[in-house]
């Protein structure tokens, strides 16, 4: 695939592995997606399937649904945002620990769906950096699956190492870009 | 027997109207009259349920609020409206039946919050969809749908993020179901999508 790819033969290299470090914690990290369900409305009900035994989002290494922001990674928002709860969607993110990822799961979370109104936030990327959006109203299980799949693909493509240098030179990461921010129609 | 109940009713309370209904029976209150005519229907007629209360906004009219009770008796199973128009069409105000109907609590909350009616002697009468410091009413018949531009209830996360409350693309919608035929081919969609914000409509 490309040069990040761990390779180990044991006759050649014994008990030596050489690789890189953005290699190793990509692979640590998209293998072990602790995701936080922002279940809002029904699309956390196919949420919740995806989770369950018949789909079972175990088999790609992210079944830890935790519900609290602190020990989560993913935010998965499965729902309508309206522009109240947009605040606390907000706060949760906020809360999570870096490095932090969003998957707007549904056409609600990712466009404000069939809600064009004058409660529905149009689209959570407005408020929260997100990383893939699910198209679907609600979304199959399958879909969520996939586009968690993605996800990790994309987890697996990132700069680690950089991140963490940048984000320890300034002390703080740079605030991920709002795809939706400002946005006009 | 709502029959009946409605001739007693009209025969005890001279002020009351019948009012036109094609289900249930109506009746028009006057608002001053409202406390007084509930009190009756819940100790003497036994219309113990208070099912909804609701408004109605008909635009350039006068009186342009009217306020309607929905109650049910749970001993008759009959159901009776009630009608009661506000005096004033500026700044609407009903009493309330907080007093006699516990339900009458949220619901005249959501009716203030959406339709803008002050209940008078409210315990706790807040917004209770939208926000506190929300401006509108949104179900009044001058708000548009999509939404009037307004800052986040958050100032810190409208900081942050830049992002407020903007009128809602309609695209040529609403987007309602056209109700009839196979399901698979009546999910909600605009009806008119000729136009989008960006390309205006055709004028006539």
């Amino acid at each position: 695939m490309d040069q990040k790819t761990l390779a180990y033969d044991s006759k050649v290299e014994g008990e030596v592995i050489v690789t890189q470090a953005d290699a190793v914690i990509n692979w640590i990290r998209k293998h072990s997606v602790w995701p936080m369900p922002m279940g809002l409305a029904c699309c956390a009900i196919e949420l919740m399937a995806a989770g369950g035994s018949r789909f079972d989002m175990a088999r790609f290494g992210m079944e830890v649904m935790r519900f609290s922001p602190r020990q989560a990674d993913c935010m998965i928002v499965a729902g309508t945002v309206t522009y109240k709860m947009a605040e606390v969607v907000r706060r949760i993110y906020e809360q999570m620990a870096e490095p932090k990822w969003v998957v707007a799961m549904g056409a609600c979370a990712s466009t404000g769906g069939m809600y064009r109104s004058y409660a529905t936030m149009q689209g959570v990327d407005r408020i929260i950096p997100v990383d893939v959006y699910v198209s679907g109203c609600p979304p199959r299980p399958e879909a969520l699956l996939d586009a968690m799949i993605k996800l990790q693909d994309k987890i697996g493509r990132e700069s680690a190492v950089k991140n963490l240098t940048a984000a320890t030179a300034s002390k703080r990461a740079a605030a991920p870009e709002l795809a939706g921010a400002g946005k006009d129609y | 027997m709502a029959e009946s109940d409605l001739a007693l009713l009209q025969e005890r309370f001279e002020y009351l109207t019948e009012r036109a209904s094609a289900d249930h029976p109506a009746v028009n209150c006057p608002a001053d009259k409202l406390i007084e005519l509930c009190t009756a229907l819940r100790d003497e007629f036994e219309y113990d349920m208070l099912i909804d209360v609701t408004a109605i906004d008909w635009d350039a009219q006068s009186p342009r609020f009217t306020g309607v009770y929905h109650f049910l008796s749970t001993t008759k199973h009959e159901y009776l409206r009630v009608a009661a128009d506000c005096t004033d069409d500026i700044n609407p105000v009903l009493p309330s039946l907080c007093g006699l109907y516990a339900a009458a609590d949220w619901h005249e909350r959501e009716t203030f919050d959406l339709m803008g009616i002050r209940y008078q002697d409210h315990p706790d009468l807040r917004r209770i969809l939208m926000w506190d410091d929300y401006p509108y009413h949104p179900l009044r018949k001058e708000f548009p749908l999509a939404g009037i531009e307004t800052p986040l209830p958050a100032a810190d996360v409208a900081e942050q993020t830049g992002a407020s409350l903007i009128a809602a693309p309609m695209m040529g919608g609403p987007f309602v179901s056209s109700g009839d035929g196979p399901m698979s081919q009546t999910e909600p969609r605009a009806r008119d999508e000729s136009w989008t914000e960006n390309k205006q409509k055709p004028s006539d």
